[in-house]
């Protein structure tokens, strides 16, 4: 992965969201801009309904801004179509949601499987992938014989399988306990430096971003640096 | 069909039980086809083995059971045989009888009165064609009701003597009732109702004056030419080509029609189960689709997963539900009218996948409508 570091992974200017009718009409995202560069972690803190979720949707083609600029990898999404997009997801973007959300009927080995075969990529090497986040020994068992952190890590691998130049993350570790925050968010860490992803995540829980190369912080659809707290 | 097939392993018990209820409904789908076959073999099975293309009816006979009702006479019946385009007519007398055979067993039979060497005289397994006065050809499942070669049977009123000299070649009956033929003179002196007691005597026959007969059967020739409607106006008659003439055969129609709706309610049961089913199934799974459409599944590969996921389903246990109705119907007893042909239990079979396909079908384009943006934010 030798990105130039010239072009951003992800480069959001300007963009502007509405959601909501009439009275309970809100800015999920108002006038935010952004840029992640290739093998950088990216936190974003804000409390709930401040537009962190629809930053996320944006930036990852799922959700069009109502006006603004959104590029991944130099490809402005805002103006794909909805099965272009559904395509560039597939090989630009990973997603990591929020408990893993593995697909039940599916052994570790076979969530992988799947992401590569759906993008038809013939290349992708499950079981080293999965010995990379340490899963290699639970490569055979499904979602509900795994532990919370064991899914947010086969979650993680997943999304890696189809090596993308994002990940976007949604509350990693939501259902976890201290323990398995940090493990998880230090293993997104060191795939993001390692592997040269960019990586913007959205979270609750402060715990973990010292392990966050920057921190951001939503309010209202607004989005501001925040210095960490070392 | 890589997900497909795994949910089928992962969720065995729920799909099992759907399964067994495509099965059943094959099973009775299966059933049901094979009791149609055997009605109506049982009903115009007697007709079925002609080699006719029409038969005309005196004008104005009422539809149902026209057969006994229709009354022609050998005017009609000439204008037929002379009109162009006819290779053959022949008159058919067709009348149902009681009677006791000297064994004094009570027997039904449908006396069908054909010329002896005409194109309506059956083919026999066993004796000879009948060609006296007296002598009856019957069809071979008369054999379970007593009747053997040699065994007169005594008609009751009239007390006219018949005797078996012949079984068919197949099963002849015509409102399941064993047909028996006899010459078409020896027909007309029972119909006219001047037979004396006894066997009929060529005397008798000789003697009577009784130009008629239920129907005229006729052949067409090559050339088709043959102006049905014209004819039919000449001879005073009304024309049915042979399957049009099943519905005028005692019950042929209400039996088939009854058959026929139940068939058709099993099949959408089997649609809207598994459409049911499936819909289910799919908003179980809708979080799951978010994340699949999220992550970067096409429309087309969750439907084209879907549906063969179904289609599995559904032929497994369609193929099991047809296996187990074909072996239920060797069992039944010899008394019910049961007759399993493939090509309906095969076209039976493939209406019940295909209904079931659409019906699962309509329940798995609702993944069409879940939002992949719904696989952020977690459970909600």
């Amino acid at each position: 992965m030798s990105t130039p570091s010239t072009t951003p992974a992800l480069e959001i200017v300007g963009a502007r969201l509405e959601l909501g009718d009439g009275d309970a009409r809100v800015h999920a995202l108002d006038d935010v801009s952004l840029r992640v560069d290739p093998g950088e972690i990216v936190a974003v803190v804000g409390p709930s309904g401040s537009g962190k979720s629809s930053l996320l949707a944006v930036a990852g083609a799922l959700a069009k801004p109502d006006s603004g600029i959104v590029r991944v990898h130099g490809t402005d999404v805002t103006a794909l179509a909805k099965s272009a997009a559904t395509r560039f997801r597939l090989t630009t973007i990973g997603f990591v949601f929020q408990s893993g959300n593995l697909i039940a009927a599916l052994t570790a080995t076979d969530q992988l499987r799947l992401a590569a075969r759906l993008a038809g990529n013939r290349t992708a090497d499950p079981a080293a992938l999965l010995g990379s986040v340490g899963m290699a020994h639970r490569a055979d068992h499904r979602p509900d014989q795994l532990s919370g952190g064991e899914r947010q890590r086969v979650g993680i691998a997943r999304a890696l399988v189809n090596d993308p130049s994002l990940l976007l993350v949604d509350e990693p570790t939501a259902a976890l306990d201290r323990a398995s925050s940090h493990d998880v968010v230090r293993l997104l860490a060191a795939r993001a430096h390692e592997a040269g992803v960019a990586v913007v995540m959205v979270t609750h829980d402060h715990d973990v971003l010292e392990h966050c190369d920057r921190v951001l912080e939503m309010t209202d659809g607004r989005l501001g640096e925040r210095v960490l707290a070392a | 069909m890589f997900l497909g097939l795994r949910e089928l392993r992962f969720a065995r018990g729920r799909f099992t039980l759907m399964g067994v209820v495509i099965a059943l409904v094959a099973v009775l789908v299966v059933l049901l086809s094979g009791l149609s076959a055997g009605l109506v073999n049982d009903g115009v099975s007697g007709l079925k083995a002609m080699r006719v293309m029409s038969f005309a009816f005196d004008k104005g006979t009422i539809t149902d059971n026209a057969f006994t009702r229709s009354v022609v006479d050998d005017e009609q019946l000439a204008t037929w045989s002379a009109a162009p385009g006819v290779r053959a007519a022949e008159p058919l007398g067709v009348s149902i009888v009681n009677g006791t055979t000297d064994a004094g067993r009570q027997v039904d039979l449908t006396l069908f009165g054909v010329e002896p060497d005409g194109f309506l005289s059956p083919a026999v397994s066993s004796g000879a064609r009948s060609a006296g006065p007296g002598e009856i050809v019957v069809s071979q499942t008369a054999a379970s009701a007593g009747l053997a070669l040699g065994t007169k049977v005594t008609l009751d009123r009239s007390g006219v003597e018949l005797t078996v000299v012949g079984f068919t070649a197949a099963q002849a009956t015509f409102g399941h009732v064993d047909v028996a033929y006899l010459p078409i003179d020896t027909w007309r002196l029972i119909a006219s109702g001047s037979a004396q007691a006894g066997a009929p005597t060529p005397q008798q026959i000789g003697a009577l004056h009784y130009p008629y007969s239920s129907v005229i059967a006729v052949q067409a020739g090559d050339d088709a030419t043959l102006d049905t409607a014209r004819t039919d106006t000449a001879a005073g008659t009304m024309s049915m080509t042979r399957t049009e003439a099943f519905n005028a055969s005692p019950g042929y129609q209400a039996e088939t029609m009854t058959l026929t709706m139940i068939r058709a309610f099993l099949y959408a049961i089997c649609a809207l189960v598994v459409g049911a089913f499936f819909t289910v199934w799919t908003i179980q799974r809708t979080h799951e689709i978010a994340v699949l459409r999220a992550v970067g599944a096409s429309t087309s590969y969750l439907l084209r997963d879907g549906l063969a996921q179904s289609l599995v389903l559904l032929l497994g246990f369609t193929v099991l539900g047809v296996a187990a109705g074909v072996g239920m119907g060797a069992l039944m007893p010899d008394g019910m009218p049961f007759s399993l042909e493939p090509v309906p239990v095969a076209l039976a079979s493939i209406v019940t996948v295909v209904l079931g396909l659409g019906g699962a079908g309509v329940a798995i384009l609702r993944v069409t409508r879940v939002e992949p943006v719904t696989a952020l934010g977690g459970h909600r």
